[in-house]
């Protein structure tokens, strides 16, 4: 792990190392029975007390196996999407500069997601560690999909109000298949206020279905390396076509 | 390589200690090796003695905000029952005198204020008193966050008094109390003779030493069925609740590292008290100890 720290930064090959010992000092092995608990648990946990992000995370983990396969599976089959499984970069303050980022063009996709992380006041350390996945894979799978997420909400342009929230929990359930999101882009939206709720049913809902299944598979997609790419190219590539409103 | 270790201590896991079960033993039975440190147990993991007392009080850090929210979940709110049977048992008479051991949030300081508030006893002109003690200052900021809260703060007849220690070396005079409880404490705890021996030490003669903890059933069908719950259930709901699972692994696993009933009871008689009685509650899943310095 001393060595992993020091050289992390310089050697793809050991920041696989490093994640996959982390996975394992995590791990808490669940049976059947504690693995419904929680789900039904932390559904309802997450449901009464939506700051629980914890929960979220615990409900993805325990009822995503299947969903998690088959996201390996679309990852192996492009070429961009294997590299970011045989490498396992990481996204975080010590491992995306985003000092850097905010300093780029405009428009460029580095600049976009340093500056929605500003403007909308996240971090990108908040992100908790997987705990109940004992392969390595789809436990970085899983880390992959958390870490990504903000750039997901940062590319599609959506907020992170609930609105925001919601839409894009829609697009990431129909190209993951994750349970957990399928179920936060239902359950989510029922918490809408009144005014949202109209724009939700009339504009956000069919433009979320209409990107979840036409853009390029977004969880295969290398950002760190595409940083200083212009976000218009990005979106003619992916088949984004950016909600405009009304 | 200090890094990796609090790294490795935080998320409460050791790759070299793995769990093993079956090699439970009490550290009052280790003896001291030359060139090794003093071993102990973690829950069912063995580490050294001085890691031990820091690895409990990171569990009671992360724990002290959840503690009474999860200990009403664990136990369908039954700690209540049992800790106003423990009152009762200790039926204090006014003038007493009460250091509560590992008393943290004070469920049984504030019961002890009840109890002599219902009979009445206030109205005697013998001051009472209770020192609020525990190593971890979060839980005691948690109790005295209560005690403003529900009003105990400001009951004038009995003084109430917070104090940071370590039951293994408290910093009280001799033959100063007439009266100590440790609820549900002394089995953190990483030398237990030595807590007992200084528990001895600051009663004074005729004093009453009362202890309320986890123990084990007689009957092996209902431990089994108890065992299962525990284990199952129990971190599930630490999860859910306070959103960590593995502080409550270690409190189940530290309940069977506990000495049954007639083991704990000698070791009080080894610390000098007399006359020492044990009664079980609910079936044994835990005891109430009771000895006096005679």
């Amino acid at each position: 792990m001393q060595r992993c720290s020091s050289i992390r930064r310089f050697s793809s090959s050991s920041k696989k190392l490093c994640f996959r010992e982390e996975l394992k000092n995590n791990y808490i092995p669940t049976n059947f029975l504690q693995k419904t608990v929680l789900t039904v648990g932390s559904a309802a946990v997450a449901l009464m007390e939506p700051h629980r992000g914890d929960m979220i995370a615990c409900l993805g983990e325990v009822t995503g196996e299947m969903s998690l396969k088959y996201m390996r599976e679309k990852l192996l089959g492009s070429s961009e999407g294997a590299e970011i499984l045989k490498e396992m970069p990481r996204i975080n303050s010590k491992t995306v500069c985003f000092k850097t980022l905010s300093e780029m063009p405009e428009r460029t996709l580095g600049r976009v997601y340093a500056d929605f992380m500003r403007d909308n006041n996240i971090t990108a350390d908040s992100r908790l560690p997987v705990q109940f996945i004992a392969d390595p894979e789809l436990g970085y799978v899983m880390q992959r999909y958390r870490e990504v997420h903000d750039l997901v909400h940062a590319t599609l342009f959506m907020k992170t109000t609930m609105l925001g929230e919601v839409t894009v929990k829609w697009v990431e359930g129909i190209q993951t298949k994750l349970p957990m999101c399928i179920g936060g882009g239902i359950w989510g939206a029922a918490r809408l206020r009144p005014k949202h709720r109209q724009l939700y049913l009339k504009y956000y809902l069919p433009w979320a279905i209409k990107t979840g299944n036409s853009a390029q598979f977004l969880q295969a997609i290398y950002f760190e390396k595409r940083w200083d790419q212009n976000i218009d190219d990005f979106h003619k590539e992916m088949n984004i076509v950016p909600l405009t409103k009304v | 390589m200090a890094l990796r270790r609090s790294v490795l201590t935080l998320i409460g896991s050791k790759k070299a200690s793995l769990r093993v079960c079956g090699a439970k033993h009490f550290s009052t039975q280790t003896e001291p090796k030359e060139d090794d440190k003093r071993k102990t147990h973690f829950g069912f993991e063995t580490v050294n003695e001085d890691e031990k007392t820091k690895k409990v009080h990171q569990v009671f850090e992360t724990v002290a905000d959840k503690y009474d929210l999860m200990n009403d979940v664990m136990s369908l709110g039954v700690h209540r029952v049992w800790k106003d049977i423990f009152m009762m048992r200790l039926a204090p008479t006014p003038g007493t005198k009460l250091l509560d051991m590992a008393g943290g949030t004070g469920d049984i300081s504030f019961r002890y204020l009840n109890y002599l508030k219902n009979k009445d006893l206030s109205a005697s002109d013998k001051p009472s008193s209770v020192t609020v003690c525990d190593i971890n200052q979060h839980m005691l900021d948690v109790g005295k966050a209560r005690a403003e809260r529900q009003g105990y703060s400001k009951e004038p007849s009995v003084h109430m008094e917070w104090l940071c220690a370590d039951a293994e070396r408290l910093p009280l005079a001799d033959d100063t109390y007439s009266a100590y409880t440790v609820s549900f404490g002394i089995r953190n705890c990483t030398r237990v003779d030595k807590v007992l021996e200084e528990a001895y030490r600051v009663l004074q003669p005729g004093g009453r030493f009362l202890c309320l903890e986890f123990s084990q059933l007689p009957n092996s069908t209902m431990q089994w069925m108890y065992d299962q719950y525990s284990f199952q259930m129990i971190p599930v709901m630490g999860q859910l609740i306070a959103g960590q699972w593995k502080p409550y692994k270690y409190l189940v696993e530290s309940i069977r590292q506990f000495p049954d009933q007639e083991k704990f009871k000698s070791m009080i008689e080894e610390a000098g008290f007399r006359q020492v009685t044990y009664e079980n509650l609910t079936f044994g899943i835990c005891a109430i100890h009771s000895g006096f310095k005679l």
